[in-house]
């Protein structure tokens, strides 16, 4: 149990609240005693979820972090962004091509882009936004998927931009393109799925189903693990 | 040696062919060329809104990552990229207080913009630090007196400050046309506006452009163009198909960006999926190198 002199103060949308020092966002919520049902997901820093924005003691700056991931400060003004309403055309993926012009199609907003890098600066991943932006534009669509791999989409990125582009629904876009038209086929995925359909692991699984819990776990530990 | 080079966005996309034709070019005469890292949009069109500094940002963005990467010159073959960059860094020079506000909202850089990279156009390069004689020496096919044009249009010669050559009599892509071992030919539009991005608002004027200005080409002789801008090339050549509609007697002739006609002069190897982004089938100036 936090004692007094560990407790430290912020600010959750202008209301003041004493939450224990090291604690997350989303921790120091709870403990003020908010029960949160929107603006939470994984807890782990994978859902995108808890998208929020705070400004940290003596900082003129609005900072953007995932609740779950992101350590309370002395001081901190914070509100949680649990969604966007940013535009999400429907589109058919079969109708489109890997290049800049799916994107102007689908996301024309994407050429307004200035390369001021607000998004990049707001970015609780980390991610080069404004450099996937560009490959958009560009129409390198396989180092756009790249670059924004580890978005969460939290969205924080569409609210700063000035230039009112829905970064992380683009790079979806994206990353959909790559996976459909340019990523290499993996030929043993594909002779794994035929055996499966083959029936071949059948009789396999039918024997693990079969184990109890004991006997599952021994099998588990004692397998056998191919290194290359 | 190795130079840094900006290809910008529509190299990698519509003028794919003059972005490979480039590099093939320059790594022949011995210039290896890498490609800037993390390279955005040039800014596409100065801005000449001198208080909105916003759209400052994307091509001194460009020149600082050129900084970041080593400095020097940075080859930019687009002419409204090499035109854009050009500028910014000079309204940059001009103003340390706005290049100061700048600088703070590029807070997040490593480094903050100096200024000294020079940007550099291929047509200048050849000319000032390769020499029109070693690409003369280069040629393995040249072109059999083939009569060719070239076009300048606004962005290689104006502002006069920037201008790769005499923004009056320009001569620098003659005399590569000479060193080719096709015949120049000079023709009164050659350093006049096509019509730029009127070709999404207005089009009947780009249209008229394009006639006007192969015309121009045409009765002086010229049997192709050569430029160095995918937006001239657009208007040029893709614009013929649905110039023709308006100006029946209009003077077809292909247009080629001038890397195309030193990969063919110097025997580089044309490559087939060049001709599908060209409108008008440049085969006649591949037949007069025997390419």
């Amino acid at each position: 149990m936090a004692t007094e002199d560990k407790l430290v103060t912020i600010h959750v949308m202008g209301e003041a609240f004493r939450v224990p020092e090291g604690s997350t966002i989303m921790t120091a919520l709870e403990y003020a005693g908010f029960q949160l049902t929107t603006g939470v997901g994984c807890r782990e820093g994978f859902c995108g979820a808890c998208g929020t924005l705070y400004r940290e003691a003596g900082d003129y700056k609005i900072k953007g972090g995932l609740a779950c991931q992101t350590v309370v400060t002395d001081g901190m003004h914070l509100a949680q962004i649990p969604f966007v309403p940013a535009a999400k055309p429907v589109y058919d993926i079969e109708a489109l091509s890997p290049d800049e012009e799916a994107i102007k199609r689908i996301y024309p907003e994407v050429f307004r882009c200035v390369a001021c890098s607000t998004c990049t600066k707001i970015c609780p991943q980390d991610i080069q936004v404004m450099d996937y932006v560009q490959c958009l534009m560009r129409g390198d669509i396989a180092q756009a998927a790249n670059i924004s791999f580890d978005c969460l989409r939290c969205g924080l990125c569409g609210l700063r931009c000035p230039a009112e582009i829905v970064q992380y629904n683009a790079a979806t876009l994206a990353r959909r393109l790559y996976g459909r038209y340019l990523a290499r086929p993996s030929e043993r995925l594909e002779r794994r799925v035929e055996a499966i359909a083959r029936g071949d692991y059948d009789a396999q699984l039918d024997e693990l189903q079969g184990l109890d819990a004991d006997a599952l776990k021994k099998r588990y530990y004692d397998r056998e693990i191919k290194t290359k | 040696m190795s130079l840094l080079y900006f290809p910008g966005c529509t190299l990698k996309n519509k003028a794919r062919n003059f972005d490979a034709s480039t590099l093939e070019v320059f790594s022949a005469l011995g210039v290896e060329l890498a490609e800037l890292e993390r390279w955005n949009c040039c800014g596409t069109v100065f801005s000449m809104a001198d208080d909105d500094l916003m759209l400052q940002l994307a091509p001194l963005r460009n020149l600082l990552r050129a900084e970041q990467q080593g400095g020097g010159e940075l080859l930019v073959p687009c002419s409204m990229c090499y035109n854009t960059l050009r500028r910014a860094q000079r309204f940059a020079a001009a103003d340390p207080e706005r290049l100061g506000r700048i600088r703070d909202f590029m807070y997040d850089e490593p480094s903050a913009y100096r200024g000294d990279v020079e940007v550099r156009h291929p047509l200048a390069y050849l000319r000032d630090r390769v020499g029109l004689e070693r690409v003369k020496q280069a040629v393995e096919r040249p072109l059999g007196g083939l009569r060719l044009g070239a076009y300048y249009g606004c962005l290689l010669l104006r502002p006069s400050e920037l201008a790769v050559d005499d923004p009056a009599r320009p001569r620098v892509m003659e005399d590569l046309i000479a060193a080719l071992g096709a015949e120049p030919v000079e023709f009164g539009q050659r350093a006049e506006c096509c019509g730029a991005y009127q070709t999404l608002s207005w089009r009947a004027v780009t249209l008229r452009r394009t006639y006007e200005i192969l015309g121009s080409a045409c009765a002086a002789g010229a049997r192709a163009l050569l430029t160095s801008c995918p937006l001239c090339a657009y208007n040029l050549d893709q614009m013929q198909r649905e110039a023709v509609k308006s100006y029946p007697d209009l003077c077809a002739m292909p247009v080629l960006y001038f890397t195309e006609l030193m990969v063919i002069a110097m025997g580089l190897g044309w490559k087939p999926e060049w001709s599908a982004l060209h409108e008008v089938d440049p085969q006649p100036v591949l037949d007069a190198a025997g390419a």
